[in-house]
Parts: C-alpha cells; structure tokens; sequence
C-alpha cells in the first residue's frame, strides 16, 4: 500500500495504540496534519508548545504509556524545549514530533528552520531527523520503544516536510524497530547480591529509600512483599510518593529538604540504606559528607550511571526494580526491627503538637489546611498534579497518597507551569478519574493561556490556585537566608475568577478556613472544570527545611507556633 | 587520566553526541580517535579523559545508554598497547641536518618529506615517546605538527568485541500499545 510520509506517520501512530495527540499547527507539519484529519487520532490543541509536552507528561506519568507532542519546525520546537528537559529529568517517557523544512533546504537557515535535534540533544533520551518517508514508520516504531524502554525518557523525532509529503510503500511487519545491539548490562555479579543479603540480614536499623522507579518498573507489589519479609520502615522520594500506601504504619513519609525530621533524623540514625529506583538528588541528601555516615548502601537501580554517582555504596544491584526485589526478597532472613521502629517513633517527639492541622483554628486561611482538607474530601483518591515550590511541598506533606501515579509533579527539573497542561494530559489518560491541579499563583501565571484548551475540549479537571501573592518559596529562601529582603517576589496577579469566567469557566474566591470544605464540595460537585482561587496566608513557610547544602538533620524546625498572619492591607 | 574505548553505530552524528555527552558531565576530552572497524558498520573510538576512575565509570555508563553506542569499557587499568602517531614538520639547514638525522634515528622515526628549509617527520607509539622527540626537535624550530591521538587495545586474550545481542523491542512495543489503548 503507498502512503504519503504524512499518512504513514498517522498510521504508525494509531497503531502503536495512540489516542491523543497534544499539539499545534505550523507550515512545517502541515501535511501530517491533514493526514490526521483523516485518521482516528484525536488531536488536542494547546495555547502553546510547552503545553503540548507537559500533557504528554502528565498523559505518560497517570497512565503509564507514552505521550505524544507533535509541533511545527522554528518556535514551535523550541517551545518544547522545558517539557522535554522536564520528561527528561523524570524519566518521563513523552515522543515529540516535530515538523522540518525540506531536506533541500535544510542547513540553509530557510524560513522557520532551526537546528533542533542539535539543541535537544542533551535533554532527550535519543532524538533523531527523518528526511526519507521509507524510514518514518520504523523511527516512530524505535521512538516508542526507547522512550519506554529501560530508564524511559523523551524521544524527540524531527520530520523534515517533503518526507511527509513523498510517498512510500507501508507494510507494518516491513518496518520493524532496528536498534544497535546492546551489551545486557543488569548485574548477575553473585558477590555483589551475596553481599546485599548479608547487609540485609545484619542490619539493625534499616531504612528503605524509595523511589520513582519502582512505579515505572511497575514493582509495586515486589515492594511491599519486600517490606513485609523484612519489616523495614520507607522513606519517600518526591517522585516516590504513591508507590506504597501513606497510611501504611512502615510509611514515613518524604524525606529531603522538606521531609519531617523524624524522617531525615532516621535516615541519619540509619545503620543500613536500602535505596530502590532512586538517585540520591540534592534535594534528598542534604550535604553528602555527613549524609547517612553511619550507614552502609544498597542501591537498586536499572540505570548503571547513577551508582555511586553522588553516593558511595557498598553494594549495587543493577536492573530492573521488580526482578532485583523479586530476586531478593526470599533471601531476607531478618525481620524484627520493632525496637528502631519504636525509635524511629519516638523521634517524631512534639513534631505533631507542631504540626498545623493540630493548632487552632483562628479562621484565617492556610495552604496546608487547603491542601489537607482537599485530601480528606477526595479521601485521598484523586489525582493531584502540581505546578512547584511552597504548595508543592504542602501537597506531598499534606495529601496522603495511598495508589502509585496518582501524584504528578516536576521533581528534577522543577518546572513553574508544569501543572496546569500536566494535569489536562493526566485527565486524557484517566478521564474517570477526578484530576486536581494544585498551583500557585506564579505558576499559574506562567501557562494558565491553556484554560482555552480545557474549555475547547470540554473536559473536567478541578484548579486550586494557592494564591499568596508572592512567589513564595522564592520568598521563604529570602526572608532565611537574604535578611528578607524580597526582591521580585511580590506578585500582582489579575483577578483569576474573572479571569477564568472570560475563559467560560465556573470559580470561586476563597478566603476564611470555613469555606474551604463548601468550596471544594461545590467543585467537585460540578461536572465541569471549576477553578478554586484559595487566598492564603501571604508569608507562611514550609517545614521543616534543610538550607541547601546543609546536613540532613541540620533543618530548621517548625516553630512552636508557626501561624503567620500578615496583616491585610486593604 | 582515564582511557575508554567504545564501539559506536558507524554513522553521521555520532560523535557529537559522544562529545556532546562529555561536555555535559564536565569532562575534559583530553584526544579522541574514530575510526571504522572490520564491519563497517561499526566504528571504535579510544577517549582519553581527565577524570577520575569515578568520573570514567559515570561516564563509561553514560556512553552506554546513548542509543548508538554499542559498548563502552574504561581500560586504564588494563595491560594496554597504546599509540599515538605524528607528523612534525621541523625547520633543516644544511649544517643542523645530519644532527637531526641521528635523533630521528635514536628515536625509530622516518623522514618522510624532504625540502630545502624543512623536513616532515613520522613517529608514532607511545605518548611519551612522541613527546620525547617533541622535546629535542624544538631548539631546531618546529614549524607545524599534527598528532592523531590515542588508539588503545587490550593486550593477548583480553578482547573487546561488540555485543551481538539485540534488545528485545517487540516486547516492549506491544506493552506501549496496551497501556495507551486501555486508559
């Protein structure tokens, strides 16, 4: 059968199961996109590009497959570049597909031409140009493979336009995925495996880190047979949050920056690390000379060139989550850590009487109650997509994730405007589930143009801006380390309940403690997008915090009273 | 300083990515060689880096996950051949000429151009050795040199092959299809 490159591009799309496409015209891939009129493809249209790849993030992250970005050659590609190096930062498997200038052309700065497979190339797991419509189908093929393959990552695919305007013969079986041979790197060392076993059955006060790998290794159920055989107390990356139950006793909770302190103190204390399908990021160990000095490591990861990247471990057990853990698992012989548990208990001390949600309530509006109380009314259930910074860390305190891939956020990257096309992309990929989009006032303001898009493609998802008027965890880090002097914090925003009523969408302003419980009802009642503009108090802080650099066990507490009340200036 | 040697897809692009992939671990590329092999295919390079042995494995790895690199090893501390071969061209008079001649002798190299205020010279083996000639050819004037850069291989039974295995893609495709369709 001969296919013009734009069709068979189409074809191999709906073939590999694809449904949506996030995206945005342009002369450049113009002809794919009156092929995609013709298919069953369902293109979604983003305000713009950064978008389009945040929604395939948020598509891949909820679901679990792979996302897909189409935009046109110039601008088009560079404005994908924050999403790309954002899936790219948390593995996030995401196919980009860009339109090119003719191939004749191509190297001759014609007219939206831009090099991008060059600038991409650092922040995408492969990335690849395709001048001949022969080849089109067998590269997406690849593209979908190595994107999900592995440690997943983006995959950008650079389409020049007269490929997609010749034709070529199609045959599905033709065009299998060719890929370099690889060495099989997953380590079979024995010594080293022997080695994990012994550290597992010696320890005395494990702690288990875990990671945003287990849920892409889909090693969920491997894990808490894990944690069961050796009942081992976990502590959570960012990204890790959702793979084991929050309300699970053995649950600490987040470690790193903003982690509790009897999470960091208990990892310091810790005589063994057990750290699966995580990185060791900054944000995670604090300064890496007095990181955990006492404890010996076990990393289980599948990615080889994470081992001892940032910390020396005594042993490595390279591969996939799952089959490491299902391998391991029998061999545990020890299981009573109850006097470390209890320890690990006592170390909470008046960590809860400091808490927030357990002082009284004087009325005036919090973010932590905001995000508590929308954790108690979806009883945890929803999927919460958030943008970064202040409410992002409250979000992963305060909303208690018991299922995997039901948090969606920028860890490693930290992107602002994540949030709202994140969220959009996780309601495409889990259109039964209630999405919340939780995003400050900053973020917001950085992608809210895609308002537009949920109204144009009439889908449900919830918005609560946690509006504080700064950006406030820019603000946090001025007021303890700058001598609070807030330069460029401040934010003026425009009034996003008539903003989101020019867009066609329902809102609702919220400014005292007891409408919260009322508002979030009313929008979750509506069976359309509702935004929730929550005006918070302006300089609270989040705790505890590791100062960047520090120690992990050097952070600044709570305060015995942390309630802020900046006074209001109207 | 560290030596890996990988074996690379044989193809345009490449070795911007293998480069470009240094530049972003901030490792200094201190020579790199590439060249095709037996099967055409395939290209080896030898990388020489100032690193570390930590920085050489991050980067050993790194290599490993580009798509198009087919095998990546770090060899320093391996019983290795190395050479490095050159090309100096060293200003000659009359009179300075049969001194040259016998340095070139002591050093096994070869005069392989000959003009009337210069002569090329070709050497090649080890680093040291290069650099040694490099030394007593300076007070002549060295006018111009090219140097290749380190090729590396193993020694005896130590061999480094490009795998042969292929990465199971139709598994992985069909798992892709199934997630996407069923939301």
């Amino acid at each position: 059968m001969k296919l013009t490159g734009a069709e068979i591009l189409c074809e191999t799309l709906t073939r590999l199961g694809v449904r949506e496409i996030f995206g945005y015209p342009g002369g450049a891939i113009l002809p794919v996109y009156d092929a995609l009129g013709k298919s069953k493809l369902h293109h979604v249209l983003v305000r713009h590009e950064q978008g389009a790849t945040h929604m395939a993030d948020g598509y891949a992250r909820a679901s679990g497959g792979v996302g897909v970005a189409m935009a046109t050659s110039g601008p088009g590609a560079t404005n994908m570049v924050t999403g790309i190096a954002t899936a790219m930062m948390d593995s996030s498997p995401i196919v980009c597909i860009t339109g090119q200038v003719s191939s004749k052309v191509l190297g001759s700065d014609a007219f939206q031409e831009t090099d991008i497979t060059g600038i991409t190339m650092p922040i995408t797991k492969h990335n690849v140009v395709v001048t001949q419509t022969g080849d089109i189908a067998r590269t997406l093929r690849e593209a979908f493979v190595i994107a999900k393959s592995g440690r997943p990552g983006p995959v950008l695919v650079d389409v020049t336009k007269d490929a997609q305007q010749a034709t070529a013969e199609f045959e599905w079986d033709a065009c299998m995925p060719k890929l370099p041979p690889k060495r099989i790197r997953n380590n079979h060392d024995q010594a080293e495996f022997d080695r994990a076993v012994e550290l597992l059955n010696t320890a005395k006060r494990p702690v288990v880190l875990a990671g945003h790998g287990i849920m892409v290794s889909g090693a969920m159920r491997a894990f808490e047979q894990f944690i069961r055989a050796g009942n081992y107390p976990v502590a959570m990356t960012l990204l890790g949050i959702g793979c084991f139950p929050a309300k699970d006793p053995l649950n600490l909770g987040m470690m790193g920056m903003h982690g509790e302190a009897w999470v960091n103190n208990a990892i310091q204390e810790a005589d063994l690390l057990i750290a699966v399908g995580m990185r060791f990021d900054d944000r995670v160990t604090g300064d890496l000379r007095t990181y955990a000095e006492n404890a010996r490591k076990i990393h289980i990861e599948i990615d080889r060139a994470e081992i001892n990247k940032n910390v020396k471990v005594d042993a490595a057990l390279v591969g996939d989550a799952r089959e490491v853990l299902e391998h391991l698992t029998p061999h545990i012989e020890t299981r009573d850590h109850s006097a470390w548990i209890r320890h690990i208990n006592e170390l909470k001390g008046d960590s809860a009487v400091r808490d927030i949600q357990s002082l009284p309530d004087t009325g005036h509006l919090y973010a932590a109650h905001v995000i508590n109380d929308l954790w108690k009314e979806t009883r945890g259930e929803a999927i919460v997509v958030t943008d970064v910074g202040q409410h992002q860390m409250w979000e992963a305190q305060y909303y208690h994730h018991d299922r995997p891939r039901t948090l969606i956020t920028s860890g490693g990257l930290g992107t602002m405007g994540f949030a709202l096309p994140a969220g959009i992309g996780a309601k495409f990929a889990k259109p039964d589930s209630e999405v919340w989009v939780v995003v400050g006032d900053g973020g917001f303001q950085m992608t809210m143009s895609e308002l537009a898009t949920i109204v144009q493609e009439k889908i449900n998802v919830k918005i609560a801006i946690i509006n504080n008027g700064y950006l406030g965890m820019v603000r946090q880090w001025q007021e303890f380390f700058y001598d609070k002097r807030y330069v460029a914090t401040p934010l003026v925003a425009p009034d996003f309940i008539a903003l989101a009523n020019a867009f066609g969408i329902r809102a609702e302003r919220i400014t005292t403690r007891a409408e919260v419980i009322p508002g979030i009802r009313t929008a979750r009642e509506a069976n359309e997008t509702v935004l929730l503009d929550f005006r918070v108090e302006q300089e609270d802080s989040v705790y505890p915090m590791v100062p960047a650099g520090a120690s992990l066990h050097d952070m600044i507490r709570r305060p015995h009273n942390p309630l802020v009340e900046t006074a209001s200036d109207e | 300083m560290q030596t890996l040697v990988a074996y690379v897809e044989n193809k345009p692009g490449v070795l911007n990515r293998v480069s470009s992939l240094a530049r972003r671990l901030a490792i200094n590329i201190d020579s790199l060689t590439v060249g095709p092999t037996e099967n055409e295919e395939i290209a080896r390079m030898t990388i020489v880096a100032h690193t570390d042995e930590r920085g050489a494995h991050r980067l050993e790895a790194s290599l490993e996950k580009l798509v198009d690199v087919l095998l990546a090893e770090n060899i320093s501390g391996r019983a290795l051949l190395e050479r490095d071969l050159a090309l100096i061209k060293v200003a000659a008079d009359q009179q300075n000429r049969p001194h040259l001649m016998e340095l070139i002798k002591v050093f096994r190299a070869r005069v392989v151009d000959v003009a009337p205020e210069s002569l090329i010279i070709e050497v090649s083996g080890t680093v040291d050795k290069i650099d040694g000639l490099l030394e007593v050819l300076r007070p002549f004037g060295v006018l111009e040199m090219a140097r290749t850069g380190r090729i590396s291989m193993t020694r005896g039974s130590d061999l480094l092959r490009p795998p042969l295995l292929d990465i199971e893609v139709s598994a992985v495709e069909s798992e892709v299809s199934k997630v996407n369709k069923h939301p």
